[in-house]
């Protein structure tokens, strides 16, 4: 981080995700002198236009901010608001919305690791050149990514900006026999998802041992939509009061935030969930864990791809498990009654703790809003791993070596500007 | 457009301010993907892998809006290399949901979220494509689907012009057998103004239709917020209603403005 630039801010953060990124690496005597992950995603100012709008729009809204993790912003902010209204949608719905979030995890995570993040390992520029030497390994992941899409349509209609969440629940529930068709399908798939953490935990992966807290939501299951905010080093908060520990800052380098937990770099995403709550994971997933012989808590990021595995696995297990007993409800969703007041919502996208908060007045007409996502609060790790890791190579390496090196680090993250990190121009300065 | 005598057709995806989400028509398209890779050369798509962003192309598929001064300068590169440019989703067609700065203060807004908004590039709009170089087809929706873009590709691999759609949402839940949420629950759809293609999804699932394909042709929005203001809505509720994913272009984004308070009367 570039020390001395950075400004404290006490206003609404802008949730930016995905758009083109650039690394730009100045070295001299062999170490790095400045280092930065330039996010240049031009600011579409979601917090600024919800500030006017009616509680019920804000669901629909956020979805647009990441067409890959739109479940993820709906529930994120459809728990605020709840909470702000002091609503209870109940164990149906509560149920219901672990499966909805199932879906998205299946479908973000099998995109990243097969169209974003293998090639990389296998020596290909992109999955579809991949394709053509593991064919039957791309479309198991292209296979996993649709049942996922297909279990965010059944509750939304469709699996990008989905319309069938409300705030209080869903706007209508599955039929029982799409859910029974839609089951024995993703029971099918269970023994494809274990081959896959298993191609996953086979990768040589490169070593690598760092030191920085993983931050996740704990509760009493593997976290998705719910639980305390907790840290490898201790930390222990109810959502309502992460600004106490947390802070955002705003580097000229970037368009997103820089967040810091007590002033340091710290993980969010499917490696720190795993590091934290690995005792919470399906006994199934438990067991294939075990297998991969992966040792917890990880301090290697090149380990991130094969916890999005293991996630994959979990979250087709859950899904199987909870749509195994279901029924339809009489009705999808609680009654709302708006009122004044503030409410938080922290639940776990695909890339780690996306955290919301929202003020309304008496007639629920939001007032003030502020979203933190997963690859904000990523950022400053990113930019330490890349230091790190990069002088562990040695700066004297070819340019094209440290670039494919530096993308892959960043892939690692699974940053919402995954897209944009092919698109990475390294400039090397050297002194 | 003529497929090249030799060669496959080169086909590029470029980004501008944007969700994603309009890409995953493509990337979601699973073995339809790899067939598509086949028939065409992807020359750019940064986030399936290959990027060359200057390349000259068959076919430009755009999806975000103009919301930067690198992206006024970019689109204009992206239409001089490109035989046809195809606009996918809200953004590129629109403006998008961040349109709704355009109604206010851009730059002050830039302030509100930013404590140094100098450090940040931006305009303070959001527009369409088609306010900055000719657009040769525009596929609207919030998002647009697989099927959209594989006929478009069809289509214009072939040299026949799509079909555009026409019908409005309304015409979809006749004759899916959608029971009317307007009429029997008071709902506030926009399903009367919106043309469809997304398969009259919202009211399939019991809830209003809020106008994320964008306006229909012919739509008589005023007739529709007086219906809306006879269910209760006052009238900033129905000009909010009107501008939201599509704010900044078309009958209904416009009709927002009359029946907002500065509009006066509709």
């Amino acid at each position: 981080m570039s020390e001395g630039r950075q400004v404290a801010i006490n206003v609404p953060v802008l949730a930016r995700v995905e758009g083109e990124g650039a690394l730009e690496v100045a070295a001299e005597g062999g170490r790095i002198t400045d280092l930065r992950l330039r996010i240049y995603e031009p600011p579409r100012l979601f917090e600024r236009f919800l500030v006017g709008r009616a509680w019920h729009e804000v669901p629909d809204a956020v979805a647009r901010i990441c067409g890959i993790c739109p479940v993820a912003y709906q529930m994120s902010a459809v728990q605020a608001l709840e909470a702000a209204f002091g609503v209870d949608p109940g164990d149906w719905v509560a149920a219901m919305r672990r499966v909805f979030y199932c879906g998205e995890w299946l479908q973000s995570h099998a995109l990243h690791i097969h169209l974003l993040a293998a090639p990389d390992f296998f020596g290909y520029a992109s999955a579809l050149e991949m394709a053509g030497g593991y064919p039957e390994e791309v479309r198991r992941g292209m296979r996993l990514q649709a049942l996922g899409n297909e279990i965010m349509a059944l509750f939304g209609g469709r699996a990008v900006h989905p319309v069938g969440a409300r705030v209080g629940g869903f706007h209508r529930a599955p039929a029982a026999r799409d859910v029974a068709d839609l089951h024995g399908r993703l029971e099918a798939a269970l023994p494809e998802a274990a081959d896959l953490v298993r191609w996953c935990a086979a990768i040589d992966l490169p070593d690598s041992s760092q030191d920085f807290p993983s931050v996740a939501l704990r509760g009493a299951d593997y976290p998705m939509n719910r639980g305390r905010i907790a840290a490898t080093n201790g930390l222990d908060l109810h959502p309502s009061e992460w600004e106490t520990c947390f802070r955002e800052t705003q580097v000229p380098h970037s368009t997103a935030f820089h967040a810091t937990l007590d002033g340091e770099p710290y993980l969010v995403g499917p490696l720190a969930r795993l590091n934290l709550n690995a005792d919470n994971l399906p006994a199934e997933t438990a067991s294939l864990l075990g297998e991969t012989g992966l040792a917890l808590p990880s301090g290697n990021p090149f380990h991130g791809m094969l916890a999005r595995a293991l996630e994959i696995h979990a979250a087709l297990v859950e899904a199987v498990r909870i749509l195994g007993d279901y029924r339809e409800p009489d009705c999808p969703y609680a009654e709302v009654t708006p009122t004044a007041g503030v409410g938080y919502g922290a639940t776990e996208a695909p890339r780690g703790i996306l955290w919301h908060r929202y003020a309304t007045d008496a007639s629920g007409i939001i007032t003030d809003s502020r979203i933190v996502p997963p690859t904000a609060q990523n950022q400053a790790r990113i930019e330490d791993d890349l230091r790190r890791t990069l002088e562990a190579r040695g700066l004297d390496a070819p340019d094209d070596e440290l670039r494919r090196l530096g993308e892959q680090v960043i892939r690692n993250y699974d940053p919402c500007i995954s897209c944009a990190t092919h698109f990475l121009d390294l400039t090397l300065e050297r002194g | 457009m003529t497929p090249p005598a030799s060669g496959k057709p080169r086909i590029a995806v470029h980004k501008f301010s944007s969700c994603d989400g309009c890409q995953l028509a493509f990337l979601d398209l699973g073995e339809d993907l790899v067939r598509l890779s086949q028939m065409v050369d992807i020359v750019h798509f940064a986030e399936a892998g290959p990027v060359d962003p200057e390349a000259a192309v068959d076919i430009a598929f755009v999806e975000g809006s103009i919301a930067t001064p690198d992206e006024e300068a970019r689109i204009q590169r992206v239409r001089a290399n490109a035989g046809t440019l195809v606009t996918i989703g809200a953004c590129a067609t629109s403006g998008g949901i961040q349109a709704l700065r355009n109604l206010h203060d851009g730059t002050q807004w830039l302030a509100d979220v930013y404590p140094s908004p100098a450090y940040v590039e931006s305009l303070a709009t959001s527009t369409g494509i088609a306010e900055h170089v000719k657009v040769d087809l525009e596929l609207w929706g919030c998002p647009v689907n697989g099927r959209q873009v594989l006929a478009a590709v069809r289509a214009l691999l072939w040299g026949v012009p799509p079909l555009p759609q026409r019908d409005k949402v309304c015409m979809d839940c006749k004759r899916d057998g959608h029971v009317c949420v307007l009429v029997s629950q008071g709902q506030p759809c926009l399903g009367p103004v919106t043309v469809t293609g997304c398969g009259a999804l919202c009211p399939a699932f019991g809830r209003d239709c809020y106008g994320c394909y964008g306006p229909a042709e012919n739509a008589h929005p005023d007739a529709l917020g007086r219906r809306l203001e006879g269910l209760g809505l006052l009238r900033e509720d129905v000009a909010r209603r009107f501008r939201f994913i599509h704010s900044n272009r078309g009958a209904v984004g416009e009709a927002g403005q009359r029946w907002s308070d500065e509009g006066g009367e509709p």
